[in-house]
């Protein structure tokens, strides 16, 4: 449950980095606002993904 | 001490079955080479290539048609050529290359190797070091410059180039984990700040996407000083881009893992994630600051994904620069290492390291990366060669594959002789006939083929 909590956190933080820019695509965002959510968005990848991604790597590579 | 353990560990680790082939259990699933891939060819070069294209003057749909079909190309050549031999041998090149060429001649070949990776490095250390250099206001350098042009730049290259090292030096293992993190990352990164940038140029629907492509990003006209780039040449450059890891048979070490040879087809994650979509859209982000800097000169990724999309632009060329500078300066080191192995690790990457932040000083080796990575592939192309047909054809004409394992020689002359005289030839086309570099590789292939073929002939009779 903890695990699928964090990954759940890590997609949030993927999505913060491509969403907010689809917004400023279609002017529904400034600029400003996608920059501090990007960064955000990197923060939360950056402090979760570790923990699984390459638990995840190293299983596929046994497979 | 701790340090000194975990890491004669992972160089251990490094070196499992580089002297034999792989066993069965230790094959890996194709998931393992489509996130390897990906990983790997989205890095800090595509801050600089997807520019240069731009700079280089590449028209919109010559640089869409070139790229599918170069992708495509570069895809069958890992399916077709690296894949089916790495599943067939199941050794590392240099494994390989020592039972036909010989250990001299794979001496000479990492020293080779090693001097490529060094400058491939540097170029990787400056384009983090424009990133690094924003909140000091640092000046940036031109697309025109070879030498520094000021105090500041050096010491920040400096300051990235000994933080590398030092990483490169004690923690390959938990760099190429980051790289693996990093990735997803950084392909979002490249698509949000490409999208973001968009209605800046014009674009404010999708349809209205190629009408501006065409005639605000990629313009078809090269900047001041700055040869024109057409089809062929995206084309081809997008095919020899990797030529070294492909055609060139570096990644044997990688594909020697995958179960069936069709794996090789997932290098498609690689090009077309890295070598499309990032070009791409680093393309989009230096063609609006050309437009917003009155056609200014100034060539920096770091500055230009900053004011795209901030601070996690500004991370993004950092963590792209830095993930490709340190395995690549990690490997440099363990080539050079192989003079002499006795030779501490630390030492030599240390070594390795100065010269490379050296290298990176000089602007040169951002703003040729084209030429340069052709080169790349193009030097080590005929070794790729040598190995598709010393695997598939000699025994079938009646002559010995794997020629200086068998009769026990340190160099074999026939593959030495096939190096020189392909570089050669590649050199006066370019010379004599005005062929760039990034066409020399094709002919240069078949002439590999033939004069190994004859030179086998010749030095085997003997």
């Amino acid at each position: 449950m903890k695990k699928l909590l964090i990954k759940l956190l890590s997609f949030i933080g993927l999505g913060l980095n491509i969403v907010p820019a689809m917004l400023v695509f279609s002017a529904e965002m400034t600029p400003d606002t996608c920059k501090q959510l990007m960064l955000a968005g990197t923060i939360l990848w950056f402090v979760t993904a570790p923990s699984w991604m390459n638990k995840g790597q190293e299983d596929a590579s046994q497979e | 001490m701790e340090k000194n353990k975990s890491l004669v560990a992972r160089l251990n680790s490094v070196n499992e079955y580089e002297q034999e082939a792989i066993p069965a259990n230790k094959l890996k699933g194709w998931r393992s080479f489509l996130g390897t891939y990906a990983g790997e060819h989205t890095a800090g070069t595509e801050f600089v290539i997807g520019p240069l294209f731009v700079a280089h003057g590449a028209s919109a749909i010559d640089l869409v048609t070139g790229l599918i079909l170069g992708n495509i190309l570069a895809v069958l050549s890992w399916a077709f050529l690296t894949a089916k031999i790495a599943v067939k041998t199941r050794v590392t090149l240099y494994y390989l290359l020592e039972k036909v060429a010989g250990n001299r001649f794979t001496l000479i070949y990492n020293l080779v190797n090693a001097g490529l990776f060094c400058f491939l490095a540097g170029s990787m250390i400056a384009v983090a070091a424009t990133a690094v250099g924003i909140p000091f206001d640092m000046a940036m350098p031109q697309l025109t410059d070879v030498y520094p042009n000021n105090l500041g730049w050096v010491l920040t290259v400096f300051a990235v180039g000994t933080i590398t090292t030092i990483i490169a030096m004690f923690g390959f293992d938990q760099v190429s984990k980051f790289a693996m993190v990093a990735a997803p990352w950084m392909i979002m990164i490249f698509i949000a700040a490409a999208l973001a940038v968009l209605p800046r140029l014009g674009v404010t629907d999708a349809g209205s996407f190629w009408s501006v492509a065409e005639s605000t990003i990629w313009t078809g006209v090269p900047l001041e000083g700055q040869s024109k780039f057409g089809f062929w040449h995206i084309l081809f450059f997008a095919w020899f881009c990797n030529m070294a890891m492909h055609i060139g048979m570096a990644d044997l070490s990688l594909l020697r893992y995958a179960k069936k040879w069709q794996y090789g087809f997932s290098s498609a994650t690689g090009v077309f994630l890295g070598h499309f979509i990032a070009w791409i859209a680093s393309g989009i982000l230096y063609s609006l600051f050309l437009i917003e800097s009155e056609g200014s000169l100034t060539f920096a990724p770091g500055p230009i994904a900053y004011s795209a999309v901030g601070v996690a632009g500004a991370i993004c060329v950092v963590v792209a620069g830095w993930t490709t500078a340190n395995p690549t300066l990690y490997r440099a080191g363990l080539a050079i290492q192989s003079i002499n192995p006795r030779w501490k690790t630390w030492k030599v990457t240390l070594f390795v390291g100065l010269f490379t932040t050296i290298a990176a000083c000089f602007p040169a080796l951002v703003m040729m990366l084209l030429e340069f990575v052709a080169l790349y592939g193009l030097i080590l192309m005929p070794v790729g060669a040598v190995i598709f047909i010393d695997v598939y054809l000699l025994e079938k004409i009646g002559l010995t594959s794997n020629y200086a394992q068998v009769s026990g020689k340190r160099l074999n002359s026939a593959v030495a002789i096939t190096w020189l005289v392909t570089l050669a030839f590649c050199l006066l086309l370019n010379l004599m006939v005005g062929v760039e570099i990034f066409f020399l590789g094709l002919p240069g292939w078949f002439v590999a083929v033939l004069v190994y073929v004859i030179a086998s002939k010749i030095t085997q009779r003997k």
